[in-house]
């Protein structure tokens, strides 16, 4: 990112379709965060889903009708704060490419700059400082691909782990290796899937950490779904609700 | 049927390009990394011993000296020599009061279809180098009917005789200064080591089809 | 490019998956590979440079192809350098069986060519009497052992140390058997010499044709393409028609891009030029260089603005050794010549969607291609682009075989989720019953493969739709 907007007053919220349905404490968790550093979360309610799996399935005229109503419920300048970074990378880089032919397309432009993962807005225009409460854990972390390519919001979201005094972070063997998850792809090519989630999961293990921490659900519903079937004691937990049992000694606010 | 075939492939090509004219940005060239002349010879020295290349510097008085050494270490029989050359004459000269018993020198001075079988039966060809690059630590070998190609490619040891005056920064470089698009030879080759594969689990084996060794003596005035 | 058998990708992806001697030897490879690359790019800004110019640098070659490739064989037929045409693989095949015949010739010595993979040139000639010899040690490897490039780089990489020693000792007559990879390098080196020695005619590919100077740039390390194309008295040079640049001047970056990204050094052990025959007075070198340009659905991409960018590609391979899907399968299972990223966006534009539209769906969308191409092909995009042709009715598509995975289940489940996703209050509602209900996801269709490997999702009891209201966040 080149330049982040100075701390805003008000800012959107953009909550992501597994958040809402599976991780809605991760989501809340996000919200919390930002409110804890003065800034007005505004929800709009009728927020549903950003359109990837449809645009990256071959399916653009769905996942367009779909992203177009996202945009119309964001119309003021306010910053847009996704806690994914699959998704904010689809807002922010792949609506331009999806509108490409559309009339509006400068709007839709302005629109995909006014986004912003969690952890790159809470680093670079919140500038939070956290105070771990926590009793020491060992973690390790694992980007998506489109937060580590894309967004490049992977040492935004770590550094976030480093202040957390008395979690020990200890990185991946192969950290940016892509998880298996690709949407659809899990399903297409279920068996390549698994070979490499079943290697991620080989990885956590070998790293000792106690709970596997990521920004991204989809990858979460992944590899924690891979590390249950396989009864594997690791758990997994999305950044933002980490983060916040660890500097209010408790679980999330769900 | 080459001749229909070429029509109709442009056709195709001509109709895309009228449909598509995208204006193409000019992207500015790199800017080119310059070294003084001790930094040329070491980072060249530097770049071709880590590719396994055997680098003297001599004097331009007494190479020739250094290659008896290196040919009598390798028990070297018989050195293919262009006769034609500056180094080709040097050679014959110093080799006629030559004492002991010196490999022999064979020139290559017929067309291969006469000297084949002798080209690839020396053991050691001599070839000049025409320049060479410091940024990529390589030889430039320009061949000519003076000297010909398969002297650096056939005999398992090439030894490369090159003026330090003619090591150049990089090959853009090179290209630019001796306007090489108006006299392209037959052939140039660019030479950092000797031959070698990882195509057996990536694990590195030298002399694969090309020399098994490469020598080369920096001649500084 | 006629294909062979039909693609049973499936098959192919369950026997690489379950071979775990194969996958070792791969991944193994790629590692060294990939960290190579990283190390001689190690300049994180400088590379980035790099790769912009060489983009630009293709794409301005792209933009007067035409003009480059009349301005190419204008220049080599001035030089000496016999030009031909092939619409197809099987012209290109008849062109060269001409060529040979016409010196009597039935010995061929080859450099690597991946186009004489794509025309399946041995094949052929094998069966017009014609010995065509591979010698790059990679491809000479898998030739003994009957088998195509697993690689575009390092074709027998998907073979250790013990499956090489045993092809060397059932195949090359009076070879001890040995794993010491020196030795059986050797033994390469002498059983390849004679052939050398001996053949009528060399064969090479050409990585850089040089429209300036009628130039033919070639990169190795080993040794044996200089031979090929010095030794025999006939020089063939084989190219895809996308391989021709602007200007000499060109050729360094380019060089260093495709060098750096293929094998991680920062200049082969050879680089050479060659701009016509032998001259007067020369003593060496092949008397009549013939360059075979080739079409083979080139053009076809050509023509669609959007797609053109997949032929800017260079042959390097790095988006093969990066890439997740690659690394687990291995390049047999893509099942044509090009594997990995560039064989997804490909294959599909050359073959036609039917036939191999499925490589589209072997990847995450990862992102890990596009992030190292020396020339920077939006791979992940044009994999989409494949993804949306493959579904789609419109007549405005332009892949052959468009539409061929329409299916009503498909179609109507995006087309439900649209109106889910446009509606909210039916999301929320949909979402309310769910969950109320209790309601474990069925183990169908999508969902039976995910729990193949995984525990089946759970809906939360409360959205965070839910939460938010109850937690008095704003909106507006």
């Amino acid at each position: 990112m080149d330049q982040y907007p100075e701390k805003p007053q008000k800012v959107y919220y953009f909550g992501t379709c597994l958040v809402d349905m599976i991780y809605p404490e991760a989501g809340m968790a996000g919200i919390k965060l930002l409110q804890q550093e003065g800034v007005k979360v505004i929800f709009p309610p009728d927020q549903t889903c950003c359109g990837q799996p449809a645009y990256n399935s071959g399916f653009p005229d769905e996942a367009r009708a779909v992203a177009a109503k996202q945009i119309e419920l964001f119309p003021e300048k306010y910053p847009i704060v996704v806690p994914s970074g699959s998704c904010a990378g689809m807002m922010r880089h792949h609506y331009p490419k999806l509108f490409a032919d559309d009339p509006n397309i400068d709007y839709i432009k302005k629109f995909s700059e006014r986004i912003f993962e969690l952890s790159e807005f809470l680093v670079h225009v919140l500038n939070i400082k956290l105070q771990d409460c926590g009793d020491p854990i060992k973690v390790t972390w694992h980007s998506s691909c489109h937060a580590l390519r894309e967004m490049r919001t992977t040492e935004d979201s770590k550094s976030l782990i480093r202040q957390l005094k008395n979690v020990d972070l200890i990185e991946l063997q192969h950290e940016n290796e892509c998880c298996g998850f690709g949407g659809t792809f899990a399903v297409k090519q279920p068996a390549i899937s698994a070979a490499m989630v079943k290697d991620k999961t080989d990885d956590i293990r070998q790293t000792g950490a106690a709970r596997l921490i990521t920004g991204d659900c989809g990858c979460l519903m992944n590899i924690s779904g891979a590390m249950q079937h396989d009864n594997i004691r690791t758990g997994g937990q999305h950044l933002a609700e980490f983060i916040w049992e660890r500097i209010n000694d408790k679980p999330s606010p769900a | 049927m080459s001749e229909g075939s070429r029509h109709r492939i442009f056709s195709k090509l001509h109709a895309a390009t009228r449909q598509t004219t995208a204006p193409v940005s000019q992207s500015p060239g790199l800017p080119i990394k310059t070294y003084s002349q001790k930094e040329k010879i070491e980072k060249l020295k530097t770049l071709m011993e880590a590719m396994r290349t055997e680098v003297h510097i001599t004097g331009a008085e007494n190479w020739i000296d250094t290659v008896e050494d290196v040919l009598k270490i390798r028990e070297v029989k018989r050195l293919l020599y262009a006769p034609r050359t500056e180094i080709g004459k040097m050679l014959e000269h110093q080799w006629e009061g030559a004492a002991g018993d010196p490999p022999q020198l064979i020139p290559y001075k017929k067309d291969v279809e006469q000297m084949k079988e002798m080209v690839f039966n020396v053991d050691a060809g001599i070839t000049s180098a025409a320049g060479a690059i410091a940024e990529t630590g390589a030889l430039i070998l320009w061949p000519s009917d003076k000297e010909p190609r398969l002297m650096s490619i056939v005999p398992p040891l090439h030894i490369a005789i090159l003026k330090a005056d003619t090591i150049h920064n990089s090959l853009s470089e090179v290209m630019q200064k001796e306007n090489w698009p108006a006299n392209m030879p037959t052939n140039v080759v660019l030479v950092s080591g000797p031959s070698k594969t990882a195509d057996i689990e990536m694990t590195l084996a030298f002399g694969v089809h090309g020399p098994k060794e490469l020598i080369v003596l920096i001649l500084e005035d | 490019m006629t294909n062979h058998h039909p693609l049973d990708f499936d098959k192919n992806v369950s026997r690489a998956l379950n071979d775990a001697q194969l996958i070792k030897n791969i991944k193994s490879a790629m590692a060294t590979l990939v960290f190579k690359r990283k190390t001689i790019f190690s300049d994180a800004a400088e590379t980035e440079q790099l790769r912009t110019l060489g983009n630009a640098l293709k794409k301005k070659a792209l933009s007067k192809l035409p003009q480059l490739l009349e301005q190419l064989e204008e220049k080599c037929t001035q030089n000496g350098i016999q030009v031909h045409w092939a619409e197809t693989a099987a012209e290109a095949n008849q062109l060269v069986l001409d060529i040979m015949k016409s010196h009597g010739a039935t010995r061929l010595v080859k450099g690597k060519s991946m186009v004489s993979e794509e025309m399946e040139l041995n094949a052929f000639l094998q069966k017009h009497g014609i010995e065509a010899l591979e010698t790059d040690l990679g491809e000479f490897i898998i030739q003994l052992n009957n088998e195509t490039p697993a690689h575009i780089i390092v074709p027998a990489i998907h073979k250790n140390k013990d499956q090489i020693s045993k092809i060397f000792h059932d195949n090359i007559a009076d070879a001890p058997y040995t794993e010491d990879v020196a030795e059986l390098t050797a033994i390469a080196r002498k059983t390849l010499r004679q052939k050398f020695y001996q053949a009528d005619v060399g064969l090479s590919g050409v990585n850089f044709a040089v429209a300036e100077t009628g130039t033919l740039c070639l990169v190795e390390n080993e040794g044996n393409g200089r031979l090929c194309t010095t030794v025999p008295k006939v020089h063939i040079a084989l190219m895809g028609l996308e391989k021709v640049i602007e200007k000499l001047a060109d050729l360094p970056p380019l060089l260093r891009l495709l060098i750096g990204s293929a094998t991680g050094q920062i200049i082969t052990t050879y680089v050479n030029m060659i701009t016509s025959a032998r001259r007067e007075g020369e003593k060496d070198g092949p008397k009549e260089v013939h360059l075979i340009i080739l079409d083979n659905g080139r053009s076809k991409i050509f023509a669609d603005p959007r797609r053109r960018q997949t032929l800017q590609c260079i042959r390097c391979g790095t988006c093969l050794s990066h890439c997740p899907v690659y690394n687990r399968i291995g390049g047999h299972a893509y099942g044509y010549i090009y594997p990995g990223p560039i064989g997804k966006i490909l294959n599909p534009q050359v073959e036609g969607l039917k036939a191999a539209g499925v490589l589209a769906s072997a990847s995450s969308l990862c992102n890990a291609c596009e992030e190292v191409c020396p020339v920077k092909i939006q791979i992940p995009d044009l994999i989409r682009r494949i993804r949306n042709e493959s579904y789609s009715k419109d007549p405005n598509c332009t892949i052959e075989g468009y539409g061929y995975k329409r299916n009503l289940v498909e179609i109507l489940t995006w087309k439900v989720w649209e109106k889910i996703n446009t509606h909210p209050l039916i999301n929320a509602a949909g979402l309310k019953i769910l969950s109320i209900l209790g309601i474990k996801l069925p183990k169908i269709g999508p969902l039976k493969y995910w729990t193949r490997y995984r525990i089946t999702p759970e809906l939360s009891k409360k959205s965070l739709h839910e939460l938010v209201k109850q937690h008095g966040v704003d909106h507006e």
